[in-house]
């Protein structure tokens, strides 16, 4: 078994803006089962970042405990990252957020470590919309445990050992667009064409980001009569539109007939252009969102892409009035007020 | 694109660059691995049975392997083969054991060999165990032919020769040494069943009308003649200061043994610019390291003589230039003349085909360059029993072409001898073998980690100068062998796709350190090679495209920077890649000749 990739690459490997090329946004080699769904995850999230020509350092990944969570550990080895305890990444990463807003956050954990035991954390992140992409790599199983169903596990589906799930699925989209999430979206894994523009939109997204991406354990639940095996996800997806991300909005060149396109404009001067929509449906209306989630479920259907979008929704920072620079950059001139201020302060309260 | 036939037995060959690239086509990879394994002797017999002279090859041969070598496209340089093959050589133990053992039953048929080179050589290794009566005619008095007349013995000792020539003499060869065929007619009218021609190039050109050359001509050398004659040691001086003419490998060893025979200023002057000269690189490198001047651009004008007495060489300075089509002119640059001193002047500017003991009515037919008019993949002549190869037969290369023609001409005479056709040549011997070892486990090295190529040392100067016998080049010892073998990228253990095990999830397009797995939608190639993950630009290398797969997308992997460090079948959830060891083995002369039928 290799431990190491070889550090040759192509030697034609094209660098992005900031000169890097994706060699730089790699990690160390996976030691997940071959063929894991988070690997593909991992290596969207690498070429997301590429593309975006981000600056490794730039970026700050967090994860809790589980399959999923291992995964920071093969991407973007040049980022900042901090592996917290199980179910608490939100809350790591809400206070890192806090800390320094320069940064971009990507939080990555599994349907274990958030829809179980970080389920209290991962609500109150979607209530409070910290600044970040969340994205769940969700199989419906507890793979390091060895494949028990999960609280996402849909009802009915068979376990490899056998076994029917008799409870209902926690449906992740669904409790975060409830809590107010201002990007929510979901993806298969074996899809990257979906799944790179979703990631490349939720970073720029301003607010918390949400992405479901299914991923199917390899090992434990990708047999017949799952609802997360690869040819299952495959046989039921809908999706909803065709996605672009446009890292600049002059540049929308190709124009999609009326009714059928859509572009939606981000904080940051980006935009999402949306084609070949589902009928019945607009990304940044919450209850035809709502309706269209509600009717894939009757029909069986696994509904993928951006589901819902709110761009103008207040973000963490802009609600609590936070200082602009980070906090490791405020000097104690910045941090004491002077003598004058601390006297009007003073009587303030006589 | 259609899928790629993966039993085409080309298709993987043409992967295994440096097999590819030899046109012996000896399984490079798989001896190298013999050799990090100090399996010596049996990395010897691959090579002996494809190459027949490992250990003259490790030494001479012109290595069209290392410039195709896979770790160049990915590294800074290729994989020392050729020294490597010397490995096996300098440290094989018993390898006649291993070889045809003789006396073999005769099957009644006598062939004639005329020349005692390599092709020749070759001819009779492949032909004698299949129970030929051989009969070798060689004017020197003993076999080798331009190996042992034209390549000094500070690169390769009369030793490493005579053990590989002997080893073809002893399976039974009638050689008629010291033997010069005058007349062709002669073999011709004692009614061998087949004859082979391989005679060399060994005509070397001359400068005749350069004003002074016939008053100077007791001076004056032609390269080849002269080393032979170095080597069988009719001649053991020279001048104090010596001109070479000529930029080849032969200029470079006239060059060097001219040193070595007591010459202390010696010159090399090219026509052409130094970074187009013929020589192999590492030759002109050694000549520089010995302190030999390369004078470029030069071009000879006349051999200056006082009173019939050789005094130098006047040379006209000119600049080489290049019209669009990339074709060179060689244009006076204006600059004065040039005069340089010497009491003798070598030429070795090239060398040519000649047949002058051949017949011009015997029914053998030459084209306007004199070379005879053969069948390009059977090397048969216009008489159907005669049979040309090596140099002899499309002007000079080198030994390995000699050897792989001496393959070929030997399998035409087998199917010539039993009446068969001789454009139907017999397959290739092919064969793919998974590595799988455990479920992350291979029977290869598959670890690739960048190592520089290791230099190979040197016998100082001080040394080799004093005597021509005396060997350069060290080989490898071991230790440094085995690292040089680990730097081979396995190229034979090939990445094999199947479709059917495939269900889309990516792992391999993820793991690929070099990029060079897409699954995308099918197309033509030109437009495939634009939508891949990484740029394909060399359209040499080819694209393996699978069958169509559930999505309706295709797998396409460009063969180009493929490390086969085999992480995509390590990170394969159902086996859909393998890594399997292909075997190609070129046909020779033997039993698959007489299957067919």
């Amino acid at each position: 078994m290799s431990y190491i990739k070889p550090p040759f690459r192509h030697p034609d490997l094209p660098t992005n803006e900031v000169g890097y090329s994706k060699k730089d946004y790699e990690g160390a080699i996976s030691t997940l089962c071959a063929g894991c769904g988070h690997d593909s995850i991992s290596g969207a999230i690498v070429q997301a970042c590429y593309e975006m020509s981000i600056e490794p350092h730039l970026i700050a990944k967090f994860s809790g405990i589980g399959c999923s969570s291992k995964t920071p550990a093969y991407f973007l080895s040049n980022s900042h990252g901090f592996n917290s305890v199980h179910g608490r990444m939100p809350s790591v990463t809400t206070g890192a957020n806090l800390a320094n807003r320069d940064l971009i956050y990507l939080g990555v954990s599994g349907d274990g470590d958030t829809a179980s035991i970080g389920m209290g954390q991962f609500v109150h992140a979607i209530r409070r919309n910290v600044n970040m992409t969340y994205i769940v790599m969700n199989n419906g199983c507890y793979g390091l445990t060895k494949g028990q169903d999960s609280a996402t596990a849909d009802f009915g589906s068979l376990s490899k050992g056998g076994s029917t799930n008799m409870f209902q699925a926690i449906d992740l989209v669904g409790l975060s667009m409830e809590l107010g999430a201002t990007f929510v979206a979901r993806s298969f894994s074996g899809d990257k064409t979906q799944l790179i523009p979703l990631i490349k939109a939720a970073m720029s997204h301003q607010g918390f980001a949400f992405i479901d991406v299914i991923s199917p354990c390899v090992t434990f639940n990708n047999n017949v009569g799952s609802t997360k095996s690869y040819d299952y996800v495959r046989d039921h997806v809908e999706t909803l539109s065709m996605m672009d991300f446009v890292p600049d909005k002059t540049e929308i060149l190709v124009d999609y007939a009326e009714g059928d396109s859509k572009s939606v404009e981000l904080h940051d001067g980006s935009a999402i252009q949306l084609h070949k929509l589902a009928s019945g449906w607009d990304p940044t209306d919450r209850n035809l969102s709502f309706d269209r989630l509600h009717q894939s479920r009757d029909k069986g259907e696994i509904l993928t892409g951006l589901i819902y979008i709110e761009p103008n929704g207040s973000e963490l920072h802009s609600v609590i009035n936070t200082v602009k620079k980070p906090l490791n950059s405020l000097s104690e001139k910045d941090l004491m007020p002077s003598l004058a201020t601390l006297e009007l302060i003073n009587e303030d309260h006589r | 694109m259609k899928p790629t036939d993966i039993q085409n037995p080309e298709y993987f060959h043409k992967v295994v660059d440096c097999q590819y690239a030899c046109p012996a086509h000896t399984p490079v990879p798989e001896y190298i691995r013999l050799i990090a394994a100090e399996r010596y002797t049996e990395a010897y017999m691959i090579n002996w049975e494809s190459n027949v002279f490992p250990g003259v090859l490790g030494r001479t041969c012109d290595r069209p392997c290392e410039p195709a070598c896979r770790r160049g496209r990915v590294d800074e340089e290729p994989v020392a083969i050729c020294r490597l093959k010397r490995v096996a050589a300098d440290n094989k133990g018993d390898v006649k054991t291993f070889m045809p053992q003789g006396p073999f039953a005769q099957n009644g048929k006598k062939i004639a060999l005329i020349g005692g080179g390599p092709a020749s050589l070759t001819v009779a290794r492949d032909l004698a165990p299949l129970g030929y009566e051989i009969h070798l005619y060689c004017e020197q008095k003993t076999g080798g032919g331009m190996m042992r007349s034209q390549i000094p013995s500070f690169r390769l000792p009369e030793t490493v020769l005579n053990e590989e020539v002997n080893y073809i003499l002893d399976l039974g060869i009638h050689t008629h040494f010291n033997h010069y065929v005058s007349s062709f007619k002669e073999i011709l009218d004692k009614n061998y069943d087949a004859v082979f021609v391989g005679t060399g190039a060994p005509r070397g050109k001359d400068l005749s009308n350069l004003p002074g050359r016939q008053e100077a001509a007791k001076n004056i050398y032609v390269g080849i003649e002269w080393l032979a004659s170095v080597a069988f040691e009719h001649t053991a001086k020279i001048g104090k200061k010596v001109i070479v003419l000529g930029g080849g490998n032969t200029a470079m060893d006239c060059c060097r043994t001219s040193l070595r025979l007591g010459a202390d200023g010696v010159t090399v002057a090219v026509r052409s610019p130094i970074k187009e000269m013929k020589a192999s690189p590492w030759e002109i490198e050694d000549a520089i390291n010995e302190g030999i001047p390369i004078l470029e651009n030069m071009v000879p004008k006349s051999f200056e003589t006082e009173n019939g007495i050789l005094k130098g060489m006047t040379f006209e300075k000119v600049n080489a230039v290049y019209d669009e089509k990339g074709k060179r002119t060689l244009v006076p640059s204006g600059e004065p003349d040039v005069f340089i001193e010497a009491d003798d002047v070598l030429i070795a500017i090239g060398q040519e085909n000649s047949f002058p003991w051949i017949e011009k009515n015997i029914g053998l037919e030459f084209d306007k360059w004199e070379l005879p008019l053969l069948n390009e993949i059977t090397f048969q002549s216009t008489l159907p029993h005669v049979f040309f190869g090596g140099d002899s037969a499309f002007g000079p290369k080198n030994v390995i072409t000699a050897v792989a023609h001496g393959h070929q001409a030997a399998v035409s005479i087998d199917l010539f001898c039993n009446k068969k056709s001789l454009i139907e040549r017999p397959s290739p011997y092919t064969n793919l073998i998974s590595q799988k070892m455990g479920i992350h486990e291979w029977i290869y090295n598959n670890d690739v980690t960048p190592d520089e190529r290791h230099k190979v040392p040197h016998a100082a100067t001080a040394v080799t100068l004093k005597d021509r016998k005396k060997e350069v080049e060290l080989g490898f010892d071991l230790p440094t062998g085995f690292k040089e073998a680990e730097r081979c990228l396995n190229c034979d253990i090939q990445t094999v796709f199947m479709e059917d095990r495939c269900i889309e999830c990516d792992a391999c397009v993820d793991i690929c350190p070099t990029t060079c797995i897409t699954f995308t939608t099918n197309g033509e190639e030109d437009d495939l090679r634009t939508r891949l993950l990484a740029p394909s630009k060399d359209l040499n290398q080819e694209l393996y495209v699978s069958d169509s797969l559930k999505t309706g997308r295709v797998m396409v992997k460009d063969e180009d920077v493929c490390l086969h460090c085999g992480l995509c079948a390590e990170r394969c959830p159902t086996s859909a890649w393998d890594m399997q060891k292909y075997i190609y083995q070129v046909t020779k002369a033997g039993n698959t000749c007489q299957k067919i039928a």
